[in-house]
């Protein structure tokens, strides 16, 4: 009885064990991290599934709402669990300035002549377009709607509360443009302090009818609740509203281009994964599939012929789309973001 | 203990041992005992709790960016009178320093830490440190002005000599909006910086309204519950209890969609003909008010009711049938046995309420956040840890200092919670 038992027990105990053991881990596994709601997805159905079909690999995914502290709390600790992260390119020159981002081997992904110009960084290698315009809901302005970007200040021929995001970004140069200063000369205004004091008082005229927005999935969601009338958003979320049934309209005027990429915290653990997905996710036919499920414009020349036609035109770089564009100057917002953070937080604070 | 005169012999036990050791020995025996009880919930606290407010209140004047990056430079500096311009030496050192942080890739660290008190600094300095590198030799101080002018000017080296300490009042000082001015002399910090005062300010102030309104709402209801029926009683209670068992997150967003410009209340009202606007109800601070008291309702409605429930009711009647009035009887007789529960809950209330984050976050406008939101916006968005834990350092301070005085004015010993 007792020998038994012992035997019963001692099955049980190594069924446990072999149970409780993780299953062996593949060289490809690793976790991808982005921002979430409509942009992951799209980010999931093109690459993440691709690579996990091709590679038999397991991806694990996390989100973020762009908070750097994240990589650094990870690097600093040294207990990595992030290997690839989707980052904007602000971001990538302040987290690579304070080190704690892998220097790109761009060898092992593409050559650095097959990137749009202007958006690589050492630290990161670009992955799509995007842009920050602002949307009307056509079935609440059907006539006579916004078509400049000094109509997002305009409360008095379209009243009602317009979404901002609650970040400087984007915010100061709207501002500006709507305010006359024309898009080539916007950032060297901003570079002068009574440009940035021209921006804000530019700003406090709306100030009482804005609704911040923190995480990109709220601007469509606040227009579509009516809450606001007219909201800045990133094209893509707005895309995706649209194609769930929606009639948003996005204004292009004065739309602010910029960059995201895709960048390694220093110290990840899966260095030979993290540079294989970014290579195939940067590969021209992938990364052309992303724009079935978004309207993100690829950052890799070669792919751009490879884009459906029927969504060109909802990217940002259409031509139809970029009569007016401002693009993002990220060596700006890395130099003077900060003290710009500083001074619209305290500004909103008051 | 009585003591007995010392004529008296000595009592033993039954083998021999004196009483006094017998009996110290067998207490000490059960006070071990029931030390180890306590033991495991200790170390838990102390790992959780005490360990983690003292890793922040360390951080709150920690100060490693310049010491551990900049070694020479601090030693060198330190020898520095403060007038005029630091020597060559000095600016050997700092040359020294940046070749290797740039090897390092800390430049931008140093540049950030230099840039909290000197704004646009910080691309300067790293501008400076890839200058540095590519120069060999020569007098350093001619490199690195040309590098940069601001590394000629005074006030550049009496922030960084007062940068160059392992710990520091930076963060402390800018969490009450105070600075050290370029004469080493406190002053105000700049008007376009100073918030923090009026944030603590608005928190005490959000958090005093918020316990207010759950008392005079949360009173009648415990009152209720302690003198219905048992079933009745039950029925309510769990009313009151279900709400506390949803998920904050849920019951936030239930207010959004009951508050927003095109949600139910408004629908409501404006069907009824009640109002021909539609009201602002969210975005505010009456809907922040009005999001927190809700949340909070339980946490004053359960100590008062559990108070309220140890009164007999014998001393109501008793005080009627002597003649008092019934409001009499309640505020003579009543209410000031119920004093230690709302005691307890007011405090509860008040104290949870200070560190909201959340609620003001969804409900409220820029006008209605509170100190946690700008500790979690140093924390996660600024990557300011020393500014976050100064932020809740001074928070932590404030907050004994409330219940210093509380105790004071109603003492802490007279708080029940059931």
């Amino acid at each position: 009885m007792t020998i038994k038992f012992t035997r019963l027990a001692l099955w049980m105990a190594s069924g446990a064990v072999a149970l409780a053991m993780p299953s062996v881990a593949s060289a490809q596994d690793f976790t991808m991290v982005s921002w979430g709601g409509a942009y992951q997805k799209s980010q999931e159905e093109a690459f993440v599934k691709p690579y996990m079909a091709k590679f038999g690999a397991k991806v694990t995914e996390e989100e973020y709402n762009g908070e750097v502290s994240k990589i650094r709390a990870m690097v600093q600790s040294g207990t990595v669990s992030w290997d690839v992260v989707d980052v904007d390119s602000a971001t990538v020159r302040q987290a690579c300035d304070e080190g704690i981002l892998e220097t790109i081997d761009y060898s092992k992904v593409l050559p650095k002549k097959d990137f749009v110009e202007g958006a690589l960084h050492e630290c990161g290698v670009p992955n799509i377009v995007y842009s920050t315009i602002f949307a009307y809901d056509a079935d609440k302005i059907k006539s006579d709607p916004p078509t400049k970007i000094a109509d997002l200040f305009d409360t008095k021929k379209w009243p009602g509360k317009r979404a901002l995001w609650k970040n400087p970004f984007g915010n100061l140069e709207a501002a500006l443009m709507a305010d006359g200063v024309p898009a080539n000369k916007v950032y060297e205004t901003l570079r002068t302090p009574a440009g940035v004091d021209r921006a804000f008082k530019k700003l406090d005229t709306i100030k009482k009818d804005v609704v911040w927005w923190e995480a990109g999935a709220q601007p469509a969601q606040l227009l579509a609740s009516g809450e606001v009338v007219m909201a800045q958003a990133w094209n893509g979320r707005i895309f995706d509203a649209t194609k769930n049934g929606k009639n948003f309209k996005i204004v292009w005027d004065g739309q602010l281009q910029d960059w995201d990429l895709w960048a390694i915290p220093k110290g990840s653990k899966h260095l030979d994964a993290a540079y294989k997905f970014i290579a195939f996710a940067s590969d021209p036919k992938i990364i052309a599939t992303q724009t079935k499920y978004i309207s993100y414009g690829p950052a890799v020349l070669a792919a751009i012929p490879n884009v459906p036609p029927d969504i060109l035109k909802d990217l940002p770089t259409a031509p139809e789309n970029s009569k007016n564009v401002l693009v993002n100057d990220a060596q700006f917002w890395g130099d003077n973001g900060e003290e710009l953070r500083k001074r619209f937080n305290t500004w909103l604070a008051q | 203990m009585v003591s007995l005169p010392a004529s008296y012999p000595v009592l033993r036990t039954a083998d021999g041992v004196p009483l006094k050791l017998s009996l110290r020995r067998a207490e000490r025996r059960s006070k071990l005992r029931a030390f180890g009880l306590v033991l495991p919930l200790m170390l838990f606290i102390l790992c959780t709790f005490a360990l983690p407010i003292g890793f922040m209140l360390y951080r709150a004047v920690a100060n490693p960016e310049i010491v551990e990056n900049l070694p020479h430079t601090t030693a060198a500096v330190a020898r520095w009178d403060g007038r005029d311009l630091p020597d060559e030496a000095v600016y050997a050192a700092l040359a020294e320093d940046l070749k290797e942080t740039q090897k390092t890739r800390n430049t931008g660290l140093v540049g950030k830490r230099l840039n909290y008190e000197i704004p646009g600094v910080r691309s300067k300095v790293i501008r400076t440190g890839r200058d540095v590198e590519k120069v060999d030799a020569g007098p350093w101080k001619d490199v690195l002005i040309k590098a940069d002018p601001m590394w000629g000017q005074h006030d550049t080296w009496v922030v960084l000599q007062r940068a160059a300490h392992p710990f520091t009042t930076y963060y402390l000082l800018s969490a009450v909006d105070l600075r050290w001015d370029s004469n080493n002399s406190l002053a105000r910090a700049f008007p376009d910086q100073a918030i923090f005062l009026t944030v603590f300010g608005r928190t005490i102030w959000i958090s005093a309204l918020v316990t207010v309104s759950t008392l005079l709402l949360g009173f009648p209801v415990a009152y209720l519950l302690a003198s219905l029926p048992v079933r009745s009683s039950n029925l309510l209670m769990i009313m009151v209890l279900m709400p506390f068992w949803t998920s904050l997150l849920v019951r936030t967003t239930a207010w959004v969609v009951l508050l927003q410009n095109k949600g139910v209340i408004n629908d409501a009202l404006l069907s009824l003909g009640l109002i021909d606007e539609r009201l602002n109800l969210i975005f505010n601070r009456g809907g922040t008010v009005l999001a927190m008291t809700h949340i909070q309702l339980p946490f004053t409605i359960l100590p008062i009711y559990s108070v309220m429930k140890t009164i007999s009711p014998t001393h109501l009647r008793a005080a009627r049938s002597l003649g008092a009035g019934p409001f009499y009887a309640f505020w003579r007789i009543y209410f000031p046995q119920t004093l230690p529960g709302i005691g307890a809950g007011c405090l509860l209330t008040f104290i949870l309420s200070l560190g909201y984050y959340i609620t003001p976050a969804l409900v409220g406008g820029p006008l209605d956040q509170m100190i946690s939101y700008f500790v979690a916006l140093y924390t996660n968005r600024e990557l300011n840890w020393g500014m976050a834990s100064a932020l809740g350092a001074v928070l932590l301070v404030m907050t004994l200092m409330l219940y210093g005085v509380y105790n004071r004015l109603l003492g802490i010993d007279k708080v029940k919670l059931g």
